[in-house]
């Protein structure tokens, strides 16, 4: 694999949709008169293409904007931008669900009940723009060109946690997203399937013209998969730092040792650290 | 290869499960022997089960009943009533449950009244059944429908409540209709439960179906009879062997429903067996 990464000649950001503009956003979550502020004024601009990774401590409110941009919960005030086009804003709160912003979630969220195959050919088939045989054919290729052949028959019970994963990027890519929306999707893995999982969507990344907005709370995760970090406070969620990942991809393994890595690693984990240690004292829940 | 078959045959026949069950029914049937004779060989009978027909007594009794047309009559009746009543339930309940955890105007109309009649029991419904149906065989159909009705709705709509979010979120981001959501999601999501609500909404109907039979009585005019209405008419009759004929017969023929379904709802859930 790591050849074939090399050969690639797509090193940066390539895709020409897909940019997201979150100005000014503010989410208060306001269940029983008790207003709590989960995003607080939060800008944020994301350029086509790239892989912005979010980093911020559990429950600081990531996954409320993550919400957000796939239109799954509305925003209080502000508003976010795909490609110029508002997705929600004054007048809109909420955004309206679609394939072009496809979100890949924590625990998975493939359908147990259907075989791989029909869970990547979900999507395609729902919409009834392809024929039905042009869908089943780009599903198995799509498979086989992210290693799952031979489990396009299985249930996603029936295999690993770490195939499971694959299947649904690739289901999620079978949409033709412009973005792709990570909500910590290896948080479950043991580092080992992890290292796995994050080269392979590198190469899926390399592939692809996609837009990435990938949630984590694992530094390690974060600079090695990003073109660049953006590290959050801890509830009410805002950038606290911005960082540009300046080791060039392709990358791969190797990476992880190198001097720039550790450098980068030691520059950000006291500031993600502090916000760690104020979102433990503030006793903030899981997610 | 049938070599094959007939090896792992043996090994569970032979694996410590079966042998267990064997000798724990072995030993079972031998007290209950011992118990019954016990006038007979010890000289004391022992209290209650002194009382109880031997086996040994049953099986001659059952034997000869094999071959009389009146004992599977009741097979058939029951079997009838149960599965009449069963299906109902669910092409009714199924639906209903759905539709109470799809719409939640629906569920606020309809969630109380069901509420209060759910703890009603089965039998209790008995005499009004009898006043409210036309025939006898209807009464007693619509009291093992019931029994079947109240499981098979609150595991339905248990079941549709409690399908997880991001299975909506996914479907609707790829460009799914309500329709597609509610036939490729909710369904399929629902089956499991469909599958627990079907198969204990048949044990209870096998318990109503009996005791339903036993009150209304075995009638004159081709309708009643029945497993139910065959163990009280030996009680009336005298005849305590055929009592437990008709108590294992009814035993055996709910396991035999328990285990159609079992097969079927597997079937009908392959990624539940594939984990």
């Amino acid at each position: 694999m790591n050849a074939l990464l090399k050969q690639n000649p797509m090193t940066q950001k390539v895709a020409t949709q897909g940019a997201i503009r979150i100005d000014d956003v503010v989410k208060i979550y306001d269940p029983d008169g008790a207003a709590v502020m989960a995003v607080d004024h939060c800008t944020l601009d994301i350029p086509a293409g790239e892989i912005c990774m979010i980093v911020g401590p559990s429950g600081c409110g990531k996954t409320t904007l993550l919400n957000a941009i796939a239109g799954f919960h509305d925003i209080t005030s502000g508003s976010i931008h795909m490609d110029g086009k508002m997705l929600c804003g004054p007048g809109k709160p909420i955004a309206e669900p679609g394939s072009d912003r496809i979100v890949v979630f924590q625990n998975g969220a493939l359908f147990p009940w259907k075989s791989n195959l029909d869970n990547v050919a979900f999507g395609p088939l729902m919409r009834g723009k392809m024929p039905k045989k042009q869908i089943y054919e780009k599903a198995r290729g799509m498979m086989a060109d992210a290693g799952l052949a031979g489990t396009e028959n299985n249930f996603p019970g029936e295999v690993s946690s770490g195939l499971r994963r694959r299947v649904e990027i690739v289901r999620a890519l079978m949409n033709d997203p412009k973005v792709l929306l990570f909500d910590e999707p290896y948080r479950a893995l043991d580092s080992l399937t992890k290292s796995v999982m994050h080269e392979a969507l590198l190469e899926i990344y390399y592939k692809n013209k996609v837009t990435i907005f990938f949630i984590t709370h694992d530094l390690e995760e974060a600079i090695f998969l990003g073109h660049r970090l953006v590290i959050m406070t801890s509830r009410p969620c805002r950038p606290k730092k911005i960082l540009e990942v300046d080791i060039p991809h392709p990358r791969d393994y190797s990476v992880l040792t190198s001097p720039r890595f550790r450098q980068l690693m030691e520059e950000t984990s006291a500031v993600v650290h502090e916000e760690a240690k104020k979102s433990f004292a503030a006793g903030e829940k899981e997610g | 290869m049938p070599n094959k078959t007939l090896v792992r045959l043996r090994k569970k026949l032979l694996s410590h499960a079966s042998l267990r069950a064997i000798i724990a029914l072995t030993v079972f049937v031998l007290l209950w022997e011992i118990g019954s004779r016990s006038k007979q060989w010890l000289g004391v009978s022992l209290p209650w089960i002194g009382q109880v027909p031997a086996p040994s007594g049953v099986l001659r009794v059952w034997g000869g009943l094999l071959s009389d047309a009146g004992y599977w009559q009741s097979w058939w009746l029951s079997l009838v009533r149960v599965l009449a009543g069963f299906t109902a339930a669910m092409v009714i309940g199924i639906p209903l449950g759905l539709l109470m955890a799809v719409s939640k105007t629906f569920y606020g109309l309809s969630f109380p009244s069901f509420e209060i009649l759910r703890p009603i029991p089965p039998l209790a419904w008995v005499p009004i059944s009898i006043i409210f149906w036309p025939t006898q065989e209807l009464s007693i159909a619509f009291v093992t429908f019931l029994g079947a009705f109240f499981t098979v709705v609150i595991n339905v709509v248990g079941g549709a409540k409690s399908i997880d979010g991001r299975f909506f979120q996914a479907a609707q981001a790829m460009g799914a209709s309500q329709w597609d959501i509610f036939r490729r999601v909710v369904l399929p999501a629902t089956l499991p439960s469909i599958v627990v609500g079907s198969s204990v909404g048949m044990g209870i109907t096998w318990n109503v179906v009996v005791a339903a039979e036993m009150i209304s009585g075995g009638g004159g005019s081709g309708s009643g009879g029945g497993l139910g209405f065959f163990i009280w008419n030996s009680y009336v009759g005298g005849s305590y062997e055929q009592i437990v004929v008709g108590m294992i017969s009814i035993g055996i023929a709910g396991f035999a429903c328990s285990e159609v379904l079992r097969a079927l709802g597997g079937l009908s859930t392959p990624w539940l067996s594939k984990r």
